[in-house]
């Protein structure tokens, strides 16, 4: 703690990836000083990563859609376990949030008419993504990052100093979100490259740190996707909102062994890819539920006339949403169906030409031939589940994204819970980011004006340098690597895609043998840029977030888009009406149940009561939502 | 395991640091980020390297294998013979900070140096109508994942520390480029600057750049070339404004 770098703003914000930077934008417009604080460089967080687009209801392509519109298909995707307020915002303030970024640069791809083009997408009812290739992350990040570096060359003309209240400090990882008197008062940290310490001191704190992918083995993920953000958060005394529901994206690499679990982004699907087995059956014709019955087409003929006339046809139901083709990839592959290396097959070759793949699906086009040798514009992917999302986070209040539980404290993005109830739909994340993340610097914002320093105690000080300090001490103790790798074994074969009472059980059980040992991880080398050091502290919150994920879900008796019990198959309505909000007690996750808060009449009202009766109680429709 | 690897890493900084060897099991499919993991699981749990996505979109692992400028996460295992010895040195062009990571602070400054966008004024959110045709090319530029290995690779810089203060570099040439060419940027005289502040004089289209961009970006060809071209003053009113837009929508039919 010797050389401690000490910082003090009005706001720190953990996370540079979509959310962080928006919610850094709004904050830093409204006058207040920011830190931005992020695992990589600035630019690189996960969000680069997303490919298909982002869902907005600007009705360029096909002018029947409306926030309306968007706002039932989120909840139909999210099984109404959604939290109703946070859909509707996300539905209503989306396009503006799309348009914004055109006004910073942004240069999303066309229609004719020269509108921001609109593409289709699992669940969707219209064409609704918001484009640029298969590269929407990338243009969305780097828009973000250039209005950043806009508004520091802005502090600059004004102060003439770009950084003084704006600075992002990459490659740095907050450890500790820090309190006093029961309210924020700021972070605590180590520096990647050097591995010395950093205290920031702010009575606001955002949380936008992304996913829990690493947690599992077969993921999309990078490696910052390590839940820390809900571990930060959990600590802080916030609570978790329904962590046993992860979304397994249908369509990962399967082939070669290396870059198993990579995205194979669902565009492929929504430009005309078709799903299917060693047999060569179309086979999700097969796996239409139910509810979803009168949306999808159940016979070829009608799902490629799709294509050409939405207005008059049913979608094909490889665009049925995730979780649905998740499930019926994997019980086709189960089967004994699948492809040599455990997958199934997904051709777009024969729908596209060659020249018109490459250029909607470059990327795509390019991680295949480069890492797999396939060339998608002749022969057919091979693909299986992957672990992409998680549903479930922290809770918030809708409006300003505080965490529920504590004074200072917001979470937006990914880490924030409640949006996409038991699924979220393709494209809903990236608007998600922009909505919450400018709501959550609004909230942060408010409360700073309302609130003032908070200074760091010595004793709180004392303790996350500590924590720090620890795994140097220590010799001859776990490596993180391994312990890393038994979590994920774990997780893969007992908390996966399709789960059983009696597993789940037995994971809860491995997952808090895994923790114990892992308070003995020693590490190697010194404190510069040591990959086994910073794998220490990020294992200690992937275990975290196991541990509240196998509980939730062994609570969880139905399945429900990103949760299927074996034991337990098909949704319940009286399930419906329930979310599980993880706390932490200092020494283990506690689930309980809490109700969900019920639609209010307005938004009841814009469904057609048969559809709610597949979803609600006889007694929620007799009420018919709130007030 | 398929086949037995020898590397040569190097470890440490650029003072003391210097080249290891180590065999390795490498698998079907693999790429060198996947040995370089590997490595780190087994052999030596403190090297340093920087990677994100695996995918060859973040532009994070960025190193030299075989002296070559390159993505670890998109460079096969299987493109070097049996029985080569592959070597992997951190980007030259920046100062090691340990083992594979550099400090590549350089472009994050220079990125500081380019004025942002301009709209025009009185444009509103929702507005603006553009032509596919229109935003290809400055798309084209924006297609960037700043591996910065064109900076790396550039001979401008990359053994000449005395030129990177006039010199932006390949990166932020094609960036200047995407602002020109960007159909509602209203700026004047971004050749112009490229030219004076940011060094494009001192480029002599040896084409390095466009070689290694892992994005298959025409650096050279597309943003560089045409620059030098037309280094003009063009004076902002809006009818001229609007005549330079379609000008450039000339160059590229
Ligand atoms: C391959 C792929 C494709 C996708 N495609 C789409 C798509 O087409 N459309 C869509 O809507 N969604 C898509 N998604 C989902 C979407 O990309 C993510 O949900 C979203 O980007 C998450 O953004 P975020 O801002 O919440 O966090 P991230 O972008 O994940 O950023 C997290 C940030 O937090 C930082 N951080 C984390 N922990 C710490 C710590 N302890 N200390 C300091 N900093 C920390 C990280 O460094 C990073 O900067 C895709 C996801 C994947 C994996
Ligand atoms: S073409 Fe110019 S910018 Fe590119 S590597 Fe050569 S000298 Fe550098
Ligand atoms: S232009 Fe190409 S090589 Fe240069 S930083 Fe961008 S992606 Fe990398
Ligand atoms: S790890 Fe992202 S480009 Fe290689």
């Amino acid at each position: 703690m010797a050389n401690l770098e000490k910082y003090s703003y009005d706001v720190v914000i953990v996370g540079a990836g979509g959310a962080g930077l928006r919610a850094a934008v709004e904050a830093r417009d409204a006058g207040l000083s920011v830190a931005i604080v992020c695992k990589s460089l600035f630019g690189k967080a996960h969000t680069v990563m997303a490919e298909g687009g982002a869902a907005a209801s600007m009705g360029n392509v096909n002018d029947n859609d409306n926030w309306m519109v968007h706002f039932r298909d989120t909840m139909r995707g999210g099984k109404f376990l959604n939290h109703f307020r946070m859909a509707e915002l996300h539905a209503k303030e989306a396009p503006d949030r799309i348009w914004e970024l055109e006004m910073w640069g942004a240069l999303f791809d066309r229609t004719s008419e020269g509108k921001i083009s609109q593409r289709n997408f699992g669940g969707h009812e219209y064409p609704r993504l918001a484009h640029v290739g298969d590269r929407t992350g990338l243009e969305l990040i780097r828009t973000m990052q250039q209005r950043i570096v806009a508004l520091q060359q802005k502090d600059k003309r004004e102060t003439g100093d770009a950084e003084k209240n704006l600075k992002v400090f990459a490659e740095v990882t907050i450890t500790d979100i820090l309190k006093e008197n029961g309210k924020i008062a700021g972070a605590y940290g180590y520096r990647r490259e050097t591995g010395e310490e950093i205290l920031f001191e702010a009575p606001a704190v955002v949380i936008a740190t992304g996913g829990v992918g690493k947690t599992f083995k077969i993921t999309s993920n990078s490696w910052e996707g390590t839940g820390d953000g809900h571990a930060l958060a959990l600590k802080a005394g916030a609570n978790l909102v329904d962590m046993e529901f992860l979304q397994f994206h249908p369509t990962g690499m399967v082939w070669p062994l290396s870059v198993k679990g990579i995205l194979v982004t669902e565009s492929v699907r929504g430009e005309g890819g078709i799903l299917t087995n060693s047999l060569g059956e179309r086979f999700m014709f097969k796996y239409i539920p139910d509810v979803f019955k009168d949306k999808y087409a159940d016979n070829e003929a009608e799902a490629d006339r799709w294509y050409i006339d939405q207005d008059n046809n049913r979608r094909p139901p490889e665009l049925l949403p995730r979780d649905e083709v998740a499930r019926a990839i994997n019980t086709e592959v189960k089967a004994g169906r699948g492809t040599e290396h455990g997958g199934v097959f997904l051709d777009v070759s024969k729908r596209l030409s060659a020249e018109v793949i490459k250029k909607r699906l470059p990327s795509m086009w390019h991680q295949f031939y480069e890492l797999a040798g396939v060339d998608i514009t002749k022969e057919a992917m091979e693909v299986g589940p992957t672990c992409h999302y998680v549903m479930g986070g922290v809770e918030v209040e809708p409006d300003t994204a505080a965490a529920v539980g504590v004074d200072g404290l917001f979470a937006a993005g990914e880490v924030a819970g409640g949006m996409h109830g038991s699924n979220r739909l393709g494209g809903n994340s990236l608007t998600d980011l922009l909505v919450f993340g400018r709501r959550a610097g609004m909230g942060a914002v408010e409360y700073v004006k309302s609130h003032g320093k908070n200074p760091v105690s010595a004793a709180t000080l004392e303790k996350a340098a500590t924590r720090i300090a620890a795994p140097f001490t220590r010799t001859g103790g776990e490596n993180a690597y391994s312990l890393h790798q038994e979590l994920q074994e774990v997780t893969h074969n007992l908390v996966g895609i399709i789960r059983t009472g009696a597993e789940l059980t037995q994971a809860i059980e491995k997952i808090a043998d895994i923790r114990k040992r892992s308070a003995n991880i020693s590490v190697t080398g010194d404190r510069k840029f040591n990959p086994g050091f910073h794998l220490a502290f990020d294992l200690d919150n992937m275990l975290l977030v196991a541990e509240s994920t196998a509980k939730s879900a062994l609570l969880r008796e139905e399945s429900r888009g990103g949760h299927t019990r074996d034991d337990f198959p098909g949704m319940n309505s009286t399930w419906r009406q329930v979310n599980h909000i993880s706390s932490f007690d200092r020494d283990k996750v506690i689930v309980k149940a809490q109700p969900l808060p019920v639609l209010p009449k307005e938004l009841f009202d814009l469904f057609d009561v048969h559809e709610l009766e597949k979803y609600m109680t006889p007694e929620e429709i007799s009420k018919g939502g709130s007030n | 395991m398929a086949r037995t690897l020898k590397l040569r890493i190097w470890r440490g900084d650029d003072k003391t640091g210097g080249l290891q060897d180590v065999t390795v099991e490498a698998n079907h499919g693999e790429v060198v980020l996947d040995i370089i993991h590997r490595v780190q699981a087994t052999q030596m749990g403190d090297l340093a390297v920087r990677w994100n996505c695996k995918a060859g979109k973040c532009g994070s692992c960025s190193m030299e294998i075989n002296g070559k400028p390159r993505l670890a996460c998109m460079t096969q295992v299987a493109s070097y013979p049996e029985d080569e010895t592959i070597t992997i040195t951190p980007l030259r062009a920046f100062p090691v900070i340990k083992d594979l990571v550099t400090d590549v602070s350089f472009n994050y400054k220079k990125a500081m140096e380019i004025p942002s966008v301009e709209m025009p004024p009185g444009m509103k959110p929702g507005e603006p109508r553009m032509q596919q045709i229109d935003v290809e090319r400055s798309q084209e530029f924006r297609k960037c994942i700043e591996c910065f290995l064109c900076q790396d690779t550039c001979h401008v810089i990359r053994d000449h520390e005395e030129n990177k203060k006039s010199f932006a570099g390949p990166r932020f040439f094609i960036r200047i480029a995407e602002l020109d060419m960007h159909p509602l940027d209203i700026l004047r005289n971004r050749k112009k600057s490229a030219q004076e502040e940011h060094g494009l004089g001192m480029c002599n289209i040896t084409k390095c750049c466009t070689e290694v961009c892992p994005e298959h970006i025409r650096i050279t060809d597309n943003a560089i070339i045409p620059m030098k071209e037309r280094v003009v003053d063009e004076k902002y009113d809006p009818l001229r404004w609007l005549g330079s837009k379609i000008r450039k929508r000339e160059g590229m039919l």
